[in-house]
């Protein structure tokens, strides 16, 4: 993309498209130019040179400070956009690289696939040079240095021959000494021995090695490609769909396609991403997670169906892609004969809903902490992430023959608790921090009579304690007091775990306190 | 050993924990019943050997009110009738929590639970109505706070419905609430009672005994017992307190 930062400013600034205006950034002596409009070229004005020197020539032009954040965030964001065409898209510099290998066949062939994406650029009003070529490094100097008008059936070697070395990606000095000594073409390159190349241009400055990469001698992955592409199905629109039905509607054309693809590679979904192209080249996306892999286009479709509908179709959506992003192995799975789901299945599809509608912290279980203090032995995980559908683990372990087989329906439970010396007596329910509450007890450590809670006054009729939880000095500090518990009865009936925090004279504060922990049913 | 008579007829003569006398004490049951009745069961007296405590057939939407808001007591009385075998919901809402406490596992019978923190009254009805489809389920228990717009008839109607077709029963928990328009199948009020005595320790308290009042039943009359739980099963408590002791004592003599 040549102009994208003076393109990008064009549009979201109100000069008159014919002012000769031109970006500047810093440079080492002073401002220099970064980027020209068109009439600013027409002064004489060009990219790389001084501020000075090209007002020099032409006082009137307009120099406006260049943002070269933002054009990156611009290319970074088109990069998402590009995913429209192949699902390995990487940002090279201030352009996009894409492979292109085995997704051209859906735009009608290399040529189809060019058009297209020069005509959504185009649309966006942006220029972009395209190019495509078996290498990496051939298709960046294709795309930078061969001007339209000689783009035709040759050779990879052929067309690149006549291209500058500097299509190389070689650093300044090298392509200088290169051109002192006459190689100023790719072909005369080409044409020198190995040997003797290899020879002059050593270390950084590898010559051989670039030659190599752009002519396809020598690998050069895009990053971050994965080894296995998730399962992935797209849906292109002939026109842009507005309306708010329209990514519900794409959820349903997409998700046969999607389980198809699971079950061809004997897969289940753990989470799926919709994700809607705009033609303003943005994405919106919305994914879910499952407990348990799944393929069952019944369950996704009604998991992701919400979400669809809030997905904002701006100024329309022109295409859609359904991947699962994360997936397990699953089998081919019967229910069962009769129409009687199974009981864990069910369970995980519960606890996606909920999950899904409340958001994972909302829905959890619980699970069991190696600490003495009551809040902090039970813990609660998020269900959908919780290692414990105990039950999916039993039978995977099953089918590799380690367990005997066993009643699936109470296989639910997850770790057993952690049980510390026999049962303790613990209420049923905890308040999340300890409230403070004012008690009538006998000094220094005798037992409670009588405590206000929120106001309401407890005469206190039977007590149970005290339970000395000493603090965990390996993890609290050293002014941790320890707790008293007691396990109280009012006149009413209603029972309460209390505890006095610290002891009068242990020297860890003044007087102790007094706190209502926890309520027994 | 007098202790142990003084507070509990019926079911647990020797509240001691002990599983062999709390069964023998539950056989003794109608021998009992006759000289008990005017001491302090209000509701209907166990006519035949074994007492139960009246609930429906089919799994249906009952509603339970806590008689004070931060009265735990409810929470024995309604998990002695879960089934513990399949995993249960329990879905808070955020108020509930606030106000009386998060469920603790450690202190709960089961710790096969999924637990829902909802923002408020509609997403709490939601996901109550989410499980009670799901027939994994053992039981489905909302709590609520006061009374929110949200709970109306047509909520409660609807998982009343729910609930009767999937098969899990489904238990509606108001703190602080009043009684209004509900299609609950039964509706219940239930409050800490003195616990029974304690035969380790006399000050301390013994298990607990909860009152619990049928204010509305479909198919039931309505009534009010005294009642604590051993031995899997519920057992009226008969009389608390010294004027137990002294109407065991005057029998005796």
């Amino acid at each position: 993309m040549p102009a994208l930062a003076i393109e990008r400013w064009a549009k979201c600034s109100g000069y008159p498209p014919e002012s000769p205006v031109v970006l500047t950034v810093e440079g080492t002596h002073g401002l220099l130019i970064h980027a020209v409009t068109q009439a600013a070229a027409e002064r004489g004005a060009r990219p790389g040179a001084r501020l000075t020197d090209a007002r020099a020539l032409d006082p009137a032009l307009v120099a406006v400070p260049a943002d070269p954040d933002g054009d990156a965030a611009l290319v970074r964001r088109l990069a998402k956009w590009a995913g429209r065409w192949s699902p390995l898209v990487e940002v090279d510099g201030d352009g996009l690289r894409l492979d292109a290998s085995g997704v051209a066949h859906l735009f009608g062939g290399e040529d189809g696939l060019v058009r297209d994406v020069e005509q959504s650029f185009a649309r966006l009003g942006l220029t972009a040079c395209t190019a495509i070529a078996p290498t990496a490094a051939a298709a960046w100097a294709l795309a930078r240095f061969q001007s339209l008008s000689r783009k035709g059936e040759r050779g990879l070697a052929e067309q690149l021959a006549s291209l500058n070395v500097s299509a190389l990606r070689l650093e300044p000095d090298t392509v200088r000494t290169l051109e002192r000594l006459g190689l100023k073409t790719i072909g005369a390159l080409i044409d020198m021995p190995r040997l003797a190349l290899a020879r002059r241009f050593r270390g950084g400055e590898d010559v051989v090695d670039a030659l190599d990469r752009m002519l396809g001698r020598k690998p050069e992955p895009l990053t971050a490609a994965p080894a296995d592409p998730p399962p992935r199905s797209a849906l292109r629109l002939e026109e842009p769909a507005t309306h708010v039905e329209a990514a519900s509607q794409a959820l349903e054309r997409l998700i046969p396609g999607l389980v198809a693809k699971l079950e061809q590679r004997h897969l289940g979904a753990r989470r799926l991403v919709l994700s809607g192209f705009r033609v303003d080249c943005s994405v919106a996306e919305a994914s879910v997670a499952t407990t348990i892999a799944s393929r069952d286009p019944k369950h996704l479709q009604r998991l992701l169906a919400d979400k669809a509908a809030a997905l904002d179709p701006g100024f329309g959506f022109d295409a859609f892609a359904l991947t699962a992003d994360w997936t397990e192995e699953l089998g081919a799975a019967q229910d069962s004969l009769v129409e009687e789901p199974s009981g864990e299945r069910e369970l995980a599809r519960l606890v996606d809903r909920l999950t899904v509608k409340l958001g994972p912290r909302a829905v959890r279980r619980p699970c069991a902490y190696e600490s003495h203090l009551p809040e902090q032995a039970s813990g609660w995980v998020a269900a959908i992430s919780s290692p414990a559908f105990a039950g999916e683990v039993a039978r995977a372990a099953r089918r590799r023959g380690l367990l005997p087989s066993q009643d699936p329906s109470t296989s639910f439970a997850g770790p057993p608790p952690l049980e510390i010396e026999g049962r303790k007596a613990r209420p049923h329910r905890l308040l999340d921090r300890a409230e403070a509450i004012d008690v009538i007890y006998a000094t220094p450590e005798g037992m409670p009579r009588r405590f206000v809670w929120r106001r309401a006054v407890h005469d206190i009729a039977r007590v149970e304690g005290p339970e000395r939880i000493a603090p965990e000095w390996w993890r609290q500090p050293s002014s941790a007091r320890l707790r008293d518990y007691y396990r109280v009865e009012d006149a009413g009936g209603r029972r309460y775990w209390i505890y006095r925090e610290g002891l009068i004279g242990d020297g860890r504060g003044g007087l102790p306190s007094w706190f209502i922990h926890g309520l027994f049913g | 050993m007098a202790r142990g008579l003084s507070l509990a007829a019926g079911g647990a003569v020797s509240a001691s924990g002990a599983s062999a006398p709390a069964k023998a004490g539950a056989q003794t049951v109608p021998a009992l019943a006759g000289a008990f009745a005017a001491l302090r069961a209000t509701g209907p007296l166990p006519s035949q050997g074994n007492w139960q405590l009246p609930s429906s057939l089919a799994p249906t939407l009952s509603e339970l009110f806590a008689a004070q808001p931060r009265d735990g007591g409810w929470i024995g009385f309604l998990l002695a009738q879960v089934d513990r075998a399949k995993p249960l919901l329990w879905v808070q809402e955020r108020m509930a929590i606030l106000e009386s406490g998060r469920i603790h596992p450690p202190g709960l019978p089961t710790h096969n639970l999924i637990h829902v923190e909802a923002r408020d009254a509609r997403d709490a009805l939601w996901a109550m109505e989410e499980g009670v489809r799901c027939a994994a389920l053992s039981c489905v228990i909302g709590e609520l706070w006061g009374d929110p717009r949200a709970l109306d008839f047509t909520a409660t109607r609807r998982l009343a419905v729910a609930s009767e077709r999937s098969g899990t029963p489904c238990w509606l928990v108001r703190l602080g609430g009043t009684a209004n328009l509900s299609g609950a199948r039964m509706r219940w009020r239930v409050g800490s009672a003195p616990s029974l005595a304690n035969p380790l320790d006399p000050r301390a308290p013994g298990l607990p005994a909860w009152d619990a009042e049928l204010f509305r039943a479909r198919g039931f009359p309505p009534g009010r017992w005294s009642l604590f739980h051993e031995a899997d099963r519920f057992h009226l408590v008969a009389g608390a307190g010294d004027r137990a002791l002294g109407e065991v004592q005057r029998l005796s003599a």
